[in-house]
């Protein structure tokens, strides 16, 4: 059921004609930061203003909707704009991976293999790779257009030189199809491979920013490494307290006073759809 | 007809009522070293920037290994910037990158020229280094901490190397101290014949003209006065402009 009032998804119809156009053109040109007339959505900068309205923009009424915040289905961030789109949308939501068909996310990707059909939305914060470097956006979108992109190697070297290896561990930025350099949003280094020939279709919005990028279906997307240091995806050495995973992306939690600690998976759907481990082994 | 590796003619801008290039010609050909002299304001960095492709002309065209300049676009025109022009600037901080290493900063032309390894890079940074004479342990450093002859020395090794064919420098030894300059000029000469460089060098120091270039270019008021070898134009000035250029150098 649509609460009364309300468009489907929110957005009025024109408003969503304007943000697929802008989606064609960027699977189009897979890592291609392509402009849109962002709106005023009712929630804060920050919280995923874009990602929403992606999201409202692809959404049907036969779509199940799972939304997840830094691996989560049960924080603020995703219990709201999951409940948000059963408001204003009526559709079916879900926590399940396999059983959604949209999925928004924060910082994350799923554990579980995305299959053809499904279509996961990032909510990004920073669209330009190179913002940190370059401050000029009009020279970013030069660099961008020429392919210029040995800035971005240099910050590389830089990280090498001073620390041994590459330290940025989130937001590792990415060569899409062979040209484009594209921020993969603030998920962990660890994520990265997933985007890589992922089957699902990858859809990026940045609200503030008022971009949206895409990474269309088993599209290359190269982590930028050098030859003798080869793009490592980081993962805490330890298993989930949970299920015992070795595998999966984990949170480090601080669980008493006296500052013990403990890892737990960063995805709770992944998490609980695994057999717990037994008393005495945890 | 001629080998020359760069050739412009009919060159022409004005920047108001000022002519800033009044129809400039010149011919460079590979491994020659051009002085561009001239009071200030005399269009002596225009003409640079001009040839450079930085700025248009209002006229004329420059030709560089038979392609226009100004006419092949600006993707083509980076990538002869990276690879095989270089650009020398007045103040190494426009030539930079401060909070980059100062191998970081060597290295830079090299990876924008599609090289991935590290190790690789950073042996022709220390290389580079040690050509320009600075100690290979300030591989890491910033380029902040060096000192101004150190700075201008980096540029010359981040500028020099992708090994390019043709160098734009823009008074080099500009605000350094006499001792520094000379070091330079000397560190300049000795790359300069190793590599077998093209270097188009501006400068108001009829004396670094003289140590530095086989032939050199009088400029005043857009327009080159005087032109021919070196020493035939600073020993035997012929137009008056040129002679009193020429008295007027300080003997020390």
């Amino acid at each position: 059921m649509i609460e009364a009032g309300y468009n489907f998804g929110y957005l009025d119809e024109n408003t969503k004609r304007m943000i697929r156009r802008a989606l064609l053109k960027a699977v189009a040109l897979p890592g291609f930061q392509v402009p849109f007339g962002s709106r005023e959505m009712p929630l804060p900068y920050g919280w995923g203003t874009g990602g929403i309205q992606v999201t409202a923009s692809v959404l049907g009424p036969d779509d199940t909707l799972k939304v997840i915040d830094q691996g989560a289905d049960d924080t603020t961030n995703a219990v709201s704009i999951r409940r948000f789109f059963g408001r204003v949308a009526g559709v079916a939501t879900t926590e399940k991976t396999e059983e959604a068909t949209v999925i928004q996310t924060r910082h994350r990707v799923p554990e579980a293999p995305l299959q053809e059909g499904q279509i996961l939305v990032y909510q990004v914060p920073m669209p330009e790779p190179l913002f940190r470097l370059e401050p000029r956006v009009a020279e970013t979108k030069r660099m961008h257009a020429l392919a210029d992109y040995g800035l971005m190697h240099v910050k590389l070297y830089e990280d090498i030189a001073r620390h041994g290896a590459v330290t940025t561990s989130y937001n590792y930025p990415v060569l899409v199809n062979g040209r484009y350099l594209m921020s993969p949003s603030p998920i962990p280094a660890f994520d990265n491979p997933k985007l890589h020939r992922m089957a699902a279709l990858q859809l990026f919005g940045a609200g503030r920013e008022k971009r949206i990028y895409a990474v269309p279906p088993y599209t290359d997307v190269r982590s930028l490494d050098f030859e003798d240091h080869p793009f490592v995806p980081v993962r805490a050495d330890a298993a989930c307290v949970i299920c015992g995973s070795r595998s999966s992306y984990l949170d480090e939690l601080i669980v008493d006073d006296t500052g013990k600690r403990a890892f737990v998976c960063s995805d709770t759907d992944y998490c609980a759809s695994r057999p717990p481990l037994e008393e005495e082994a945890a | 007809m001629s080998d020359a590796l760069m050739q412009a003619s009919g060159l022409t801008l004005r920047f108001g009522a000022v002519a800033a290039l009044d129809d400039v010609a010149l011919e460079i050909h590979p491994g020659e070293v051009v002085a561009i002299v001239g009071e200030s304001g005399s269009g002596k960095t225009t003409l640079l920037r001009v040839l450079a492709g930085m700025m248009a002309p209002a006229s004329g065209q420059v030709l560089y290994a038979g392609e226009d300049v100004h006419a092949m676009g600006e993707s083509a025109r980076r990538r002869l910037m990276r690879s095989e022009w270089g650009f020398v600037h007045q103040n190494p901080r426009d030539g930079l990158r401060l909070r980059v290493s100062a191998g970081g900063n060597v290295g830079e032309r090299l990876m924008a020229a599609g090289a991935r390894h590290y190790g690789g890079i950073r042996a022709e940074a220390i290389e580079w280094l040690k050509r320009v004479e600075i100690d290979p342990a300030r591989i890491d450093d910033m380029p902040e901490k060096f000192s101004g002859g150190m700075q201008q020395r980096l540029q010359i090794a981040r500028t020099l190397v992708t090994q390019p064919k043709l160098v734009f420098m823009d008074e080099p030894t500009g605000g350094l101290d006499v001792s520094v300059q000379a070091k330079l000029l000397d560190l300049i000469r000795a790359l300069v014949a190793e590599l077998g460089l093209a270097v188009l060098i501006v400068t108001h120091d009829i004396a670094a003209a003289r140590l530095l270039a086989h032939r050199i270019l009088v400029m005043r008021r857009g327009q080159v006065v005087e032109q021919g070898l070196v020493d035939r134009v600073l020993d035997d000035p012929q137009h008056p402009y040129t002679q009193l250029l020429v008295s007027s150098v300080l003997a020390a």
